[in-house]
């Protein structure tokens, strides 16, 4: 019983994060990535109040809340405002940004180290039927319950909460109706963010510790339970949080702390096979849009042969031993491999259309069989490399099945749970795994008989698996194959309409996806000689999407230039790692607001820098650009 | 006699890009008057419908309703100065019960709670389908009692202009005549003008007092209503939409 009351406590702080999760999605139909973050700030604040100034709790709880609403009101306003209308792409990047953007900065005020927190709180307890419950308890409970009625009272009562119901059910008859949907979106965002902020306070007071860090992972439960309990459901919404809350409890206290992450995501994906709009979710009103995907059309950039050539070439240089330093080319070699996950997602989005926030699952699949199999079966590199890549192939195809027939947001939410429940499996599978400890001692790459010791040489590895892959992308994406996902990706229904098998190209898109990403696993493996499962955290994932989005999904070379600008030129910040990731984050929601499409996609100017340097006509410089968004 | 017209649309362009979907559209409505705007598919009727209440920018052209230019307002101010919407499908807010979706039609209203309660009831007089189901959700209602609700939701800013966008669309028969039917009802006993969008021009006709004809973002035709419906350009400019 104790236990489901500790459940319960943290299903309430898990309630009230989903609960802004959904407010958010109801009206905007965003996932605002940056909730769990909001979270970590309504706790620093909270600590800040309570600890620093020595002032009572529920004053730290007010200014979390004021401070959380008014990050939201600029969230609201960077990152998702701006991209109304856009790809839905831009504004999952955007949230994103803003997650890393708040993380960084909290981490650069607060530093990384956990802090003791004084709730105030008198610690007394007392006896109720046979429970010990504290005073801590009883303030988070009812604090909870009175919120979240005040909340449904609000929507459903007041003129306000009137137009944020309209307004998620029909954001444009709303509009029709004078409702003023801007300044609605706005307030839903403060509402939703203040009571992230409020969670964070709470939880901060229950634990009396705060960490920078727990944001993300309050951020994924949240997530978890707010699809649960069905995407823009509220109610739902509180149900998800203290189901999963108390699943989780009961699941912890049989099978160790460790076990917390599998049986969230494990939960959630299950949720999702066997109910596709969660518990409470509708079918009725529409949350996403109809047609076309999470990605906008572009134009392909076509180069000539020679300047192909050209780029091979240049980028085969550092295989010359000596013409660059040891430390540049150790970067190159993180650039390949991150360019090499990242064209994983090229595949899948670039030609598929479809969103994955769980690649990184895909990337540890392969890292784990290539590790495994070199370091206790002694098969020779190529050998696990191509079954690492086959490995992640099948597995993805199989955990990309019962997620056909989701739709909406629902697809990618599957994804980001499959790969954090491929990490969270890894952490806990002692044996095979070698669990938190991960595997160490890997064997270098030996290719024909060669030990690759030298960064060089693991360059010039990898520099000729990113050529195959390029190659192999491109040779997809010009047979049928890539016709039958340009049409999934343009109008599913229409596609299914004309005898297209969608199902059976898309989990196809899932494999080869999963076949390049395992390579590209494999071949982290065996360059570092050292894994564990928290490499492989979604922030990976989200990494691995940054860099084919920004890069530029309709060509190989996208993925490649990602890859340069976002693991490459961030290189430049190494001096500090919060600093790092702050100057990230801003070029990130820079790259968006300027570069949507990516940058090697043509927006118009370089057909007409084309038109003007080479002298033919007009008609055969646009004939050669093949317009990506329309069917052949 | 411009003074008299409660809506003056003059000359009015859109573009999406670099598609010009209304080339310098103008028409009039008069107070108590059922103006209809007929044309066949993706002609420009919802756009037209769209520029009215500031949902959709003009690149040129200007409207005057009852005295003043819209050109500076929000669709919030144009709905609480008068111009109400009745939309394309109907488009209730399927999950909230009926009441509330009246309540919403209500929001620009700052007149006070008690007299948008009494408009709420109003419209129970009006429509008494709606009254027996006022707790129920609205989109477990068939389409012809969600087409009631629209016209009820509209009613409640109280307005001067009612516009509708293809209100008889996917209706059945019968219904289509009930829907007319208090069309005319809402413009006689409540003497609110109606601006009605259509793609049937004998429905349309059997109630409007003038219409315009749209063909790709032109008007190529207006007049009396009497005159339309014997004028054998109408049929002709029909077919040769629909086979475009
Ligand atoms: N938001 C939009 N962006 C681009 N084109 C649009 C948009 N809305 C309408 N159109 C185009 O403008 C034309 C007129 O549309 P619409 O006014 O909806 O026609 P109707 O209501 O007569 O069927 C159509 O060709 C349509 O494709
Ligand atoms: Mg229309």
């Amino acid at each position: 019983m104790d236990t489901v009351l500790a459940g319960l406590i943290n299903g309430n702080a898990y309630a009230l994060v989903a609960l802004g999760l959904s407010l958010v999605i109801g009206v905007t139909g965003i996932i605002n990535f940056a909730q769990g973050s909001l979270f970590a700030v309504g706790a620093m604040v909270g600590w800040f109040v309570t600890t620093s100034l020595g002032l009572p709790l529920w004053l730290a709880a007010v200014a979390a809340m004021v401070v959380t609403a008014l990050l939201g009101w600029v969230i609201n306003r960077v990152a998702v405002k701006p991209f109304a209308g856009k790809a839905p792409i831009a504004s999952v990047l955007a949230t994103i940004a803003i997650m890393i953007i708040l993380d960084a900065t909290a981490e650069l005020i607060f530093g990384p180290e956990i802090r003791p927190m004084a709730s105030g709180l008198p610690t007394a307890s007392f006896q109720l039927l046979g429970l010990r419950i504290n005073a801590i308890d009883m303030v988070i409970l009812c604090t909870s319950v009175v919120l979240m009625a005040g909340l449904a009272s609000f929507l459903r009562w007041t003129r306000f909460g009137r137009a944020i119901r309209a307004t998620s059910q029909d954001r444009e008859a709303a509009a029709q109706m004078g409702v003023p949907i801007n300044r609605v979106q706005s307030g839903a965002f403060m509402i939703a963010s203040a009571l992230g902020g409020l969670a964070g306070v709470l939880v901060a007071a229950y634990f009396t510790t705060i960490s920078p860090t727990q944001g993300f992972t309050v951020g994924l439960a949240g997530l978890a339970a707010a699809t649960l309990g069905g995407l823009g459901s509220l109610l739902g919404a509180v149900i998800g949080g203290l189901l999963l809350g108390v699943v989780e409890a009961l699941g912890v206290a049989t099978f160790g702390d460790s076990a917390r992450q599998v049986i969230t995501f494990g939960v959630l994906l299950g949720c999702l096979w066997l109910r596709p709009h969660g518990l409470l979710g509708s079918r009725s009103v529409k949350r996403e849009p109809l047609t076309g995907t999470f990605f906008s059309a572009a134009r392909k950039i076509t180069i000539p042969p020679w300047a192909v050539a050209a780029l091979v070439v240049a980028g085969a240089l550092p295989i010359i031993p000596g013409l660059f330093s040891g430390y540049v080319v150790g970067v190159g070699v993180q650039i390949i491999t991150f360019a090499l996950a990242a064209l994983s997602m090229t595949i899948l989005g670039g030609q598929a259309g479809q969103l994955s926030l769980g690649q990184a699952g895909a990337v540890a699949l392969g890292a784990y069989a290539l590790a495994i199999m070199t370091k206790s079966a002694g098969v020779p590199f190529l050998v696990a490399l191509l079954l690492a890549g086959i490995f992640g192939a099948v597995v993805m195809t199989v955990l990309a099945t019962p997620s056909w027939r989701l739709s909406g947001h629902y697809p990618a939410i599957a994804t980001l749970a499959t790969g954090a429940l491929i990490a969270a499996v890894a952490q806990v599978w002692d044996p095979v795994t070698g669990g938190g400890a991960g595997i160490s001692l890997i064997p270098l790459p030996s290719v024909f008989g060669v030990q690759l010791d030298s960064n060089t040489m693991l360059y010039a590895l990898g520099f000729v698996l990113l050529l195959t892959v390029c190659w192999l992308v491109r040779r997809w994406s010009n047979s049928h194959l890539g016709l039958y996902w340009r049409a999934i990706r343009e109008d599913e229904t229409a596609a299914r309409s004309a005898g297209v098998p969608t199902p059976q190209y898309k989990s196809l898109a899932f494999g080869l996806s999963g076949f390049i990403a395992g390579i590209a696993g494999g071949f982290w493996a065996g360059q570092y000689g050292y894994i564990n499962a928290t490499i492989f955290n979604p922030l990976m994932s989200f990494q691995i999407v940054i860099i084919a989005v920004l890069g530029g999904m309709l060509s190989p070379f996208g993925a490649i230039l990602g890859s340069i600008v976002m693991v490459g030129g961030l290189e430049l910040f190494r001096f500090s790692s919060s600093g790092r990731l702050l100057v990230y984050g801003v070029v990130l929601l820079l790259l968006i607001h300027f570069r949507p499409q990516g940058l090697w996609t043509d927006t118009g100017t370089w057909s007409r820098l084309k038109q003007r340097f080479t002298r033919r006509s007009t008609a055969e410089a646009v004939s050669t650009h093949e317009h990506e968004g329309a069917l052949a | 006699m411009p003074s008299d017209l409660l809506l003056d649309a003059r000359n009015l362009n859109v573009h999406y890009g670099h598609f010009h979907a209304l080339q310098d559209v103008s028409y009039t409505i008069a107070p108590g008057e059922i103006v209809s705007l007929l044309g066949g598919n993706a002609c420009g009727k919802s756009t037209t419908m769209k520029t009215l209440l500031q949902l959709v920018p003009l690149t040129s052209g200007e409207i005057i309703f009852d005295g003043a230019s819209t050109a500076s307002e929000s669709t919030a101010d144009v709905v609480s100065r008068g111009i109400a919407s009745v939309p394309e499908a109907r488009r209730v807010f399927p999950e909230m019960t009926i009441e509330d979706n009246l309540l919403v039609g209500a929001h620009t209203r700052r007149d006070g709670r008690a007299a948008i309660r009494r408009d709420v009831a109003a419209q129970f007089d009006l429509f008494p389908r709606l009254a027996e189901r006022r707790t129920q959700v609205a989109g477990t209602m068939s389409g012809g009692e969600q087409q009631m609700l629209a016209f009820a939701r509209a009613l409640m800013s109280r307005p001067k202009l009612i516009c509708m966008d293809e209100p008889t669309m996917g209706l059945a028969p019968k219904i289509v005549d009930q829907v007319l039917d208090t069309i005319q009802r809402i413009n006689r006993e409540l003497g609110i003008s109606v601006f009605m969008v259509e793609q049937n021009a004998e429905l349309a006709l059997s109630i409007a007092h003038r219409a315009y004809v749209l063909v790709n973002g032109v008007v190529t035709l207006s007049g009396g209503a009497n005159e339309l419906i014997r004028d054998p350009r109408i049929r002709e400019a029909y077919l040769g939409q629909k086979a475009a």
